[in-house]
């Protein structure tokens, strides 16, 4: 297997070269002068040309392009036309946020979402199959800003139990972090909890139909004990791919609830760089979040030997 | 077990609970504080973040009359070609090195190299020089009208002063010790881009005895602390947030919120920067149609204010109309050569066009989708345009795309535009040589590129007039000319109110956001 995690890293490192090269393309054919929006409304055609300058933007893209990917290349991200710091600092400062809202929709969701689905699997067809399947659908559907609005006014706003807006560091203390990241962590958790149910009861319905169950509801086991043991067992491997490709997304920042929730996370450190054409920003958080795509696989992969022992490397 | 866990629970909230600590002011500013130099661009971020840590020689009131400020005393020789300054006694950096004649001049040299006013200046001055450390002299060539309102320069690029050290950085480089001799000072340590930034009191500040009045008078501290919220950016969780107490104040909330703020119980709405802003519409004189003049008087007619005031803003209370394209209500405030627009009307821009001789060029407008404040005007200007007889192209774009693609010179078709629409405060407009749109300079003006030997001329004279009647009447003759040519199309002024928690009171009137003097009741 060491054999396998060895050639799984190795191969990111193509991948990444690709993603370089594209999204440093991509950057130089929008339209869009970073020297222009840092200049200012009343700046003139003279300052902006020699922020340009400045900033490198008037060499030849080639040149550009080699300057960014030696400095890539010795672990140097650059320093951010916007922010005027490192972008791996950036990414650095903005990461705890994404991070920590990310670690708790997930733990929200899987330990809401697997019971659910499993319950439902088993009594499929019921009211409360039905009623799940209608949650699912209904999780997909509501647009992420409305449920986030919908929570601020009714938990925020007219119980007055959590604020509506905010990041807390843990440093600053678990109880003002927790208060800051439920209301978004709910909020995001609704969608993954529609999917991971389903994709939770799905597996474990298929499960329920196979021999080793029946087998083992003959051998007199406790239902529960069929159901966790058995069931679910057995369809954990698409599950853990969903919630590991789930962790990956909100990893990569999820904009909307950053913005509602005034989160510094990534999503929003994307979008602001992406509106001020900050390129080296865009590069390197781009650069990163396919460096946690490529991880997250490999780690659901590596994941599948220990839930399904059948699977080998 | 449990009863260790339920006091480590309590600790860790009393740790918590210590950022709501007596005497913090939590605003969430108009926009994202990226740029720590004010001189090095013009952002309004930039501005007050200046404002806070900087002190200006002089400050321009509410009334918009220049004051002194760090300036004691100050004489001109009887021919206005020697100036000779005197700096208050006492005033000291954050680090505790006093200000002294060379700091001035090295801060004013600087400015002068960025600030299109203060190149203005610096094309009269021969010199500077420092008598007595308290002391610094300004030699012109030949006198001009305009040294004290250049100083006092209340709108970006406002002179600050710096230590020599760090204004002796290039002007096309950015400055990276932020040490001031302002109000407050800027804690490096706790600026996190795009979350926050934090200003703390300047305990060895020493106010003048003046009330304060725009970013003249007295800059009394009496809050321990400035946190500007810089991640809150969604208009209804700024609103929110105010509502429930998360947040002192808001500097620009949006203008669709008002009524919702005004019945809000606990805000007030202060409209403390009662000559607000100017909208206008920027032809490009470069390229057809409008590198004739004649079409520019066509679209002129063609556009009356009121339309745009009312999709813009909504709020009746909240807009003028302004026929002038200097701030109305300030000295050279006029309706001068304004008739073309403001006492016209459709049927009079339809024949204009027609005599024009305009060949159905299409008109190439700009509109930015994600700026609310200005992101209408473009629409309106598109229908009458069209009602007056134009094919539009109207083509929709974030703001940074705008700003980037109005710096380009080429044809429209090969990636340039017709009109653009955007909004000046009040102190960057109000006088001939302030306001950027009425240059005739050709490549050398603000976007739009107006060439104008006339209009060049008139502005050369109105920063060599020394007396104010005759100052008036220039900036007068001016407006007049630039109305003439086209330049652009002022489309009224309104005011965007802040809106604040009714126990935070003192704020200070005039253009610009300034935290001295706010008071923090009830902490």
């Amino acid at each position: 297997m060491y054999r396998f995690i060895f050639k799984r890293l190795l191969s990111t490192i193509p991948v990444l070269l690709v993603v370089a090269v594209l999204v440093f393309s991509l950057l130089r054919l929008t339209p869009g002068d970073p020297a222009a929006i840092m200049a200012g409304d009343a700046a003139n055609a003279e300052q902006i040309e020699r922020i340009r300058a400045g900033l490198g933007l008037d060499k030849p893209i080639v040149a550009q392009f080699g300057i960014w990917l030696g400095r890539v290349v010795r672990a140097d991200l650059g320093e951010s036309f916007y922010f005027r710091i490192g972008v791996a600092e950036l990414i650095r400062q903005r990461l705890e946020p994404s991070f920590a809202l990310a670690t708790l929709t997930i733990l929200i969701a899987v330990l809401v979402s697997v019971p659910l689905g499993v319950l439902a699997a088993w009594r499929f067809g019921g009211w409360f199959d039905r009623a799940l399947m209608g949650f699912s659908v209904m999780g997909f559907s509501v647009p992420v800003f409305v449920l986030a609005y919908l929570l601020i006014w009714l938990v925020s706003l007219k119980l007055g139990w959590l604020p509506v807006q905010g990041y807390r560091r843990i440093t600053d203390g678990f109880i003002p972090f927790i208060q800051h990241l439920i209301l978004p962590a709910i909020t995001l958790s609704v969608i993954y909890i529609a999917l991971i149910a389903r994709v939770t009861r799905a597996s474990v319905l298929e499960a329920l139909g196979e021999d080793y169950i029946r087998t083992a509801r003959a051998k007199g086991l406790p239902e529960m004990r069929v159901l966790v043991r058995h069931a679910l067992a057995n369809a954990a491997v698409p599950i853990a791919t969903v919630i590991g490709i789930g962790i990956a997304i909100l990893i990569g920042g999820v904009v909307v609830t950053e913005s509602v929730y005034a989160i510094p996370g990534l999503g929003r450190l994307t979008v602001d760089a992406v509106l001020a054409r900050d390129f080296p920003t865009i590069q390197g958080v781009i650069l990163f979040f396919s460096f946690v795509y490529v991880l997250v696989n490999l780690l659901i992969d590596v994941s599948y030997v220990f839930l399904d022992p059948r699977i080998r490397y | 077990m449990r009863k260790t866990l339920i006091a480590v629970a309590a600790m860790v909230a009393a740790v918590g609970s210590s950022f709501a600590q007596d005497k913090v002011l939590r605003v969430v500013p108009h926009s994202n504080l990226n740029i720590l130099d004010p001189i090095w661009t013009t952002q309004y971020m930039a501005r007050n973040h200046g404002y806070m840590v900087y002190d200006t020689l002089f400050g321009t009131d509410e009334k918009s009359r220049v004051q002194p400020q760090m300036v004691d005393k100050w004489s001109a020789s009887p021919d206005q070609r020697l100036w000779s300054f005197t700096l208050r006694p006492g005033l000291a950096f954050h680090d505790g090195a006093p200000v002294t004649g060379d700091d001035v001049i090295a801060s004013l040299s600087r400015w002068g190299k960025r600030d299109a006013m203060g190149q203005k200046l610096m094309s009269f001055v021969e010199r500077m020089d420092s008598p007595a450390p308290s002391q610094f002299r300004i030699f012109l060539r030949e006198p001009c009208g305009f040294v004290l309102e250049a100083l006092g320069k209340p709108s970006s690029n406002v002179p600050f002063i710096m230590p020599k050290r760090v204004a002796d950085t290039p002007a096309d480089k950015q400055i990276e010790d932020y040490v001031g001799s302002g109000p407050y000072i800027f804690k490096r340590d706790e600026f996190k881009p795009g979350d926050k930034a934090v200003y703390v009191k300047n305990p060895k500040y020493q106010p003048r005895k003046e009330a304060p009045s725009g970013t003249a008078g007295g800059k009394y501290v009496y809050v321990e602390r400035v946190e500007w919220n810089l991640a809150l950016r969604d208009a209804q969780a700024q609103v929110n947030a105010l509502a429930k107490g998360e947040v002192d104040a808001l500097e620009r909330p949006a203008l669709e919120s008002y009524e919702q703020l005004k019945a809000a119980p606990g805000i007030s709405l202060v409209n403390k920067d009662p000559l607000g802003f100017q909208y206008m519409c920027r032809f490009n004189h470069l390229h057809p149609p409008f590198n004739n003049p004649k079409v520019r008087q066509a679209a002129l007619a063609a556009m009356p204010q009121e339309p745009f005031l009312r999709a813009q803003v909504g709020v009746k209370e909240l807009y003028r109309p302004c026929p002038s394209m200097f701030t109305c209500n300030t000295p050279y405030g006029s309706a001068k050569g304004s008739e073309i627009q403001s006492k016209s009307n459709m049927k009079k821009a339809q024949e204009l066009l027609k005599a024009s001789g305009y060949d159905g060029t299409p008109v190439l407008i700009m509109k930015p989708t994600d700026l609310a404040a200005i992101q209408k005007l473009p629409d309106v200007a598109a229908q009458l345009l069209r009602q007056a007889g134009f094919k539009v192209d109207l083509q929709a774009m974030d703001w940074n795309s705008l700003v980037s693609r109005r710096a380009k010179k080429e044809p429209p078709a090969q990636g340039g535009w017709n009109i653009f629409c955007t909004a000046w405060v009040a102190p960057d407009i109000w006088n001939p040589l302030s306001n950027a749109a009425i240059g005739g300079a050709g490549e050398k003006s603000w976007f739009g590129w107006p060439t104008d030997a006339e209009l060049e001329k008139l502005r050369d004279d109105f920063a060599r007039a020394t007396d104010e009647p005759k100052k008036k009447a220039l900036a007068e003759a001016i407006q007049v000319r630039a109305f003439e040519i086209g330049t652009h199309a002022p489309l009224g002024e309104y005011m965007n109110p802040l809106a604040s928690r009714k126990n935070v009171t003192g704020w200070v009137m005039g253009p610009g956001d300034f935290y001295w003097n706010v008071k923090k009741n009830g902490d």
